[in-house]
């Protein structure tokens, strides 16, 4: 295959990967998106493998390694669990980022590679191997990270160094430090070095970094880990100047970046304050400083027998899940109970926070999995003003995003973040373990409105109760 | 020891309700409580004797005996002397007193050493008294059964309906007094279909008028009209004119009105004069809720249902006995909840905790001695003010936010400014390509990511994953490069790193296509 076919090739891989991501725009087209995604990266590697780049001797290991690699991947998305598919997502961010770092180190040896450059041209590609080397390495141990706290092999609380910030500035300027010798360095052998020190400090500085922020952030996070995965891949591509891994990474890399802009947003957070990470912790105790904004009331508690006659006199039903429900696994028992009411006649819909859940569309995903009809799943935006018409509001394990204290206590850690309105519907039903205050350490008023039900125990267990009330 | 509450059939002619239900009797059993019933108690309210002891309770059969064997009497209606001689002397009584209409009583119930818990004196003002409040539940059933009434009396349908035999146009209904009877009043007569109108002294309400599916019709007179507690108040001279105004004109236009307007421990105010029943349509229907304290109506018959002028007055005094069953099922869940905040510890014996504010303004005779009128309630700072604040400071926000915004939109162009300029200064030609590329792709991946739904988020996370590990290609270029004329390469170690690379890069594609696909599959409508 000639470098004139390759390079053709690779524009249509590029504008199959545009379609691919733009087929994911809604639900009708996002097969074909996905089918689009196959195909470029089939013609991608078809193209390079029988390019000119690569010789025969490579074949059989090239093959070996797509096979054992291959193999691996597939039994992975067989077997994942739909609740676990964050943490599957963040480690496989981990595994572009300890690849993209490894390409770097192979280009850094190859003479091969960077021999016949010169002058400015030089020192570019030396920054470029630095650069997607730094990347690849925050990327793989923060995703690391990120899949342990999703995964709760560690604990999902922020871990707060003290002076946090200027170990981040200390880790940067060890890094700029690193980078001025690496550029200078004579020969690759005096190049290691560096090279070696600032992935140290890069891998720390990732571990670091995702330690420091807590469980309810952690959508912001992967979609920013994301986005890392794919400025890696760019910065790879700058390396090896090929363009199809700059335009694919950039592709990658924007769409993590959008996505960490509408969590944050969600959230009503500045990024740079997530991934700082603490929050409800740093700057002072705010949930504690407000002795006089007490809640004014009382809980009131019912059955799940209650719930369910509730449930039954209903004529427009919005349930709102979060994290207890993935947790629960309780998303099919949700899913039997909505075809029983909507059986019955009843308008049964779902109002989905951006952020509810440990990934952007965790909940899409999970009720999805439970073959809950995409259309009647409602981003908030699209039901909030809806709740003064509803009848009764399941919420099942959420907490931050249905606290009214976000629009009604300026003085709230949470002000300012969009909620749903679930206090406006005729009763609200909020299925929870306890009483404990959410993942932002706010006190919920919504618990003590006097059109609020409080349903203790586990999710799961408790709607199997309705569900069998609901039957009888 | 638990102890044992009574519910003794109820004396008064017309009272058909019972102070609790089978189903109530179980909850306050499960409380700890014994439960006895006087025999026949429930008839009224389709309750009958089995009923009850299929709950668990205790059947007596004269009422002499029942009140001996009660430490606790649950009532409705307020007792007559002869119960109370009935009664043990230090038990306790809880039910309906008016304790400001009947001091005799509370001095007879002051003599038996009783402890007086009277359901009306409940602090309404406290949020978690609601669920104990008689007086709106029992008020929320006779406001149905008004409009029941109406309908009953009236001649014609309440829903306009256009049917082969012509068309009907809707009944008017009017609400004088939107409290509790008259919200469900309006709830009721909308929902039934007529067009309702409804007023009241207190303008806060409108919005609840206009929920519930009617109108709330202004008196055209400036004047703040609510006396604490939810109630109304005597208003003044100018306001009473034009108030009648307004009245005169909806009885000329409406078929039916309603009217609930009481003001505590004063005579129900005359709204509809007997001029206003002259006026109205032949047919039409009036029932006067305030009938008991002297009617709203002028020409009302407390108890009796008349036709003056053409018009049927409706002045029964027994709208809750008129739906007994329903009445009493909700005085048993306010009785039981009041139970539930009395026996805290769930041992079935009641400690009557006077530091608590809606046990204290209930208890009105304390061990003989009469604690009533309770001292106010110091309510926490009223929630309406908060919620006052709180929009203009959103407002003040949201008018700085934008000119900031402009100015950081500046600062970001002259930042990109002056880093291209830099580029454009130092950067080789060869990188400048890559880096014209590399600025488009962003701009695009920004404008196709931007439109996806966020349903899609995963599957969009986890298909942007799996596009990166294009960066195989990285590693696909250097497993066996054609090399160029003796270039000394330490090709196992590149070799090495470029195969596991790969090795990791596919299971990142197919595992990220794989999963892709999957979750896609399960996205369905």
């Amino acid at each position: 295959m000639s470098s004139s076919i390759a390079t053709v090739s690779y524009i249509g891989a590029t504008i199959l990967f545009i379609l691919s991501l733009g087929g994911l725009s809604h639900p009708e087209s996002s097969r074909r998106g996905n089918l689009y995604g196959i195909l470029g990266m089939t013609i991608a590697v078809l193209a390079t493998v029988f390019g000119p780049q690569v010789t025969t001797q490579g074949y059989a290991w090239i093959i070996g390694a797509m096979v054992v690699g291959g193999s691996i991947g597939l039994y992975a998305a067989r077997t994942v669990k739909m609740t676990q598919m964050p943490e599957l997502v963040a480690l496989m961010h981990s595994l572009v980022g300890l690849a993209a770092a490894l390409v770097g180190y192979a280009n850094y040896i190859d003479p091969a590679a960077s021999g016949h450059l010169q002058g400015v041209e030089k020192v570019i590609h030396e920054i470029e191997i630095y650069v997607g080397i730094l990347i690849g390495a925050v990327t793989f141990s923060g995703s690391i990270i990120a899949f342990c706290k999703l995964s709760g092999r560690i604990g999902g609380k922020p871990l707060l160094l003290p002076g946090r910030h200027w170990l981040n500035l200390l880790g940067l300027l060890i890094i700029l430090y690193f980078g001025r010798e690496f550029v200078h360095a004579e020969s690759i052998e005096a190049g290691m070095k560096p090279l070696i020190i600032m992935t140290v400090v890069s891998l720390l500085f990732g571990i670091h970094m995702v330690m420091a922020i807590g469980g309810a952030d952690m959508p912001v996070v992967v979609s920013m880990l994301n986005s890392y995965s794919g400025w890696a891949a760019a910065a790879t591509g700058f390396m090896l100047s090929n363009d199809l891994l700059i335009v694919t990474g950039a592709l990658v890399g924007s769409s993590g970046a959008i996505l960490s802009y509408i969590m944050c947003k969600a959230m009503n957070r500045n990024f740079i304050s997530v991934i700082a990470g603490g929050f409800g912790t740093g700057g002072g105790a705010p949930a504690k400083a407000k002795g006089d904004a007490e809640p004014v009331g009382e809980v009131v508690s019912i059955s799940a027998v209650e719930t369910a006659e509730l449930l039954r006199d209903a004529k427009n039903v919005i349930i709102v899940p979060g994290y207890g429900m993935a947790v629960a696994q309780a998303q099919h028992t949700v899913f039997e109970i909505t075809k029983l009411l909507r059986g019955k006649g009843v308008n049964v819909r779902f109002g989905i926070h951006p952020v509810a859940g440990r990934m952007p569309g965790h909940m899409n995903v999970l009720l999805a999995e439970a073959k809950v009809p995409y259309d009647i799943v409602m981003e908030m935006d699209e039901l909030n003003e809806d709740f003064p018409d509803t009848d009764v509001t399941m919420v099942i394990g959420a907490n931050d995003i249905v606290n009214p204290a976000a629009q009604e206590d300026p003085t709230s850690p949470i002000a300012g973040m969009p909620v749903l309105e679930v206090w406006k519907a005729k009763t609200s039903i909020v299925m929870k373990r306890s009483m404990a205050s959410g993942y932002a350490g706010v006190d919920n008023p919504l618990f003590y409105k006097e059109n609020n039900r409080m349903l203790f125990g586990d999710a799961k267990k408790m709607l199997d109760e309705v569900l069998v009330a609901l039957k009888s | 020891m638990a102890q044992t509450i009574g519910v003794p059939k109820e004396t008064a002619a017309a009272e058909k309700r019972v102070a609790t239900v089978p189903e109530a009797v179980e909850k306050l059993i499960k409380l700890g409580f014994k439960v006895v019933v006087q025999s026949g108690a429930g008839d009224g309210a389709n309750c009958a004797d089995d009923t009850y002891r299929a709950a668990g309770a205790g059947i007596i059969n004269t009422a002499a005996e029942l009140w001996a064997a009660s430490d606790i009497v649950f009532k409705v209606g307020v007792p007559t002397p002869e119960e109370v001689d009935l009664m043990r002397e230090g038990g306790t009584l809880i039910g309906f007193i008016w304790p400001a209409q009947n001091p005799e009583l509370m001095q007879q119930l002051a003599a038996k050493k009783a402890t007086v818990l009277a359901i009306d004196s409940l602090p309404r003002v406290l949020s978690r008294a609601q669920k104990m409040d008689a007086l709106t539940s029992q008020a929320g059933v006779a406001g149905y059964r008004a409009v029941i009434e109406a309908a009953n009396a009236f001649g014609r349908f309440f829903n306009g309906q256009i049917t082969a035999a012509g068309k009907v146009p809707p009944a008017k209904v009017f609400i004088a007094g939107a409290g509790v009877a008259g919200l469900a009043a309006i709830g009721t007569a909308a929902g039934l279909g007529a067009i309702v109108r409804a007023n009241d002294t207190r303008a806060e309400v409108a919005d609840q008028v206009v929920s519930l599916g009617g109108e709330f019709v202004k008196v055209d007179y400036e004047e703040e009209g609510s006396g604490g507690g939810g109630y109304a108040k005597v208003m003044s001279e100018g306001f009473q004119q034009a108030q009648r105004e307004m009245y005169a004109k909806q009885a000329r236009e409406v078929d039916i009105i309603i009217t609930t307007a009481l003001i505590p421990g004063k005579p129900a105010p005359r709204l509809i004069t007997a001029e206003m029943v002259k006026s109205m349509k032949p047919g039409s229907v009036i029932v006067d809720m305030a009938a008991e304290r002297g009617g709203n109506c002028e020409l009302t018959e407390p108890g009796q249902a008349v036709v003056k002028h053409g018009v049927t007055i409706v002045g029964y005094t027994d709208l809750n006995s008129r739906l007994a069953k329903q009445s009493s099922t909700l005085y048993a869940t306010n009785l039981f909840r009041l139970a539930e905040e009395l026996c805290k510890t769930k041992d079935g014996i009641i400690n009557v905790n006077m530091e608590d504010d809606a046990i204290r303004g209930l208890t009105v005779v304390k061990q003989g001695g009469i604690t009533w009128p309770p001292p106010p309630i110091k309510l926490a700072a009223p929630p309406s003010a908060k919620l006052a604040v709180a929009p203009p400071k959103a407002h003040g926000h949201g008018a700085s936010a934008a000119p900031a915004s402009a100015k950081s939109t500046a600062i970001t162009f002259l930042v990109a400014a002056l880093l291209f300029l830099f580029i454009g200064a130092y950067a080789p030609a060869a990188f400048l390509g890559h880096f014209t590329v590399f600025v488009l792709a962003c701009f695009i991946g920004y404008m196709v990511v931007w439109n996806v739904t966020p349903a899609l988020h995963t599957p969009l996370m986890s298909v942007t994953n799996a596009i990166s590990s294009i960066i195989a290609i990285g590693a696909l270029v250097q497993v066996a490069p054609p090399v160029t004329g003796g270039v000394d390469r330490p090709e196992t170690w590149i070799l090495g790193l470029a195969v596991v690379s790969i090795a990791l890069t596919t299971i990142n594609m197919f595992g990220g296509f794989a999963v892709t696909r999957r979750m896609l599959d399960m996205f369905r409508k």
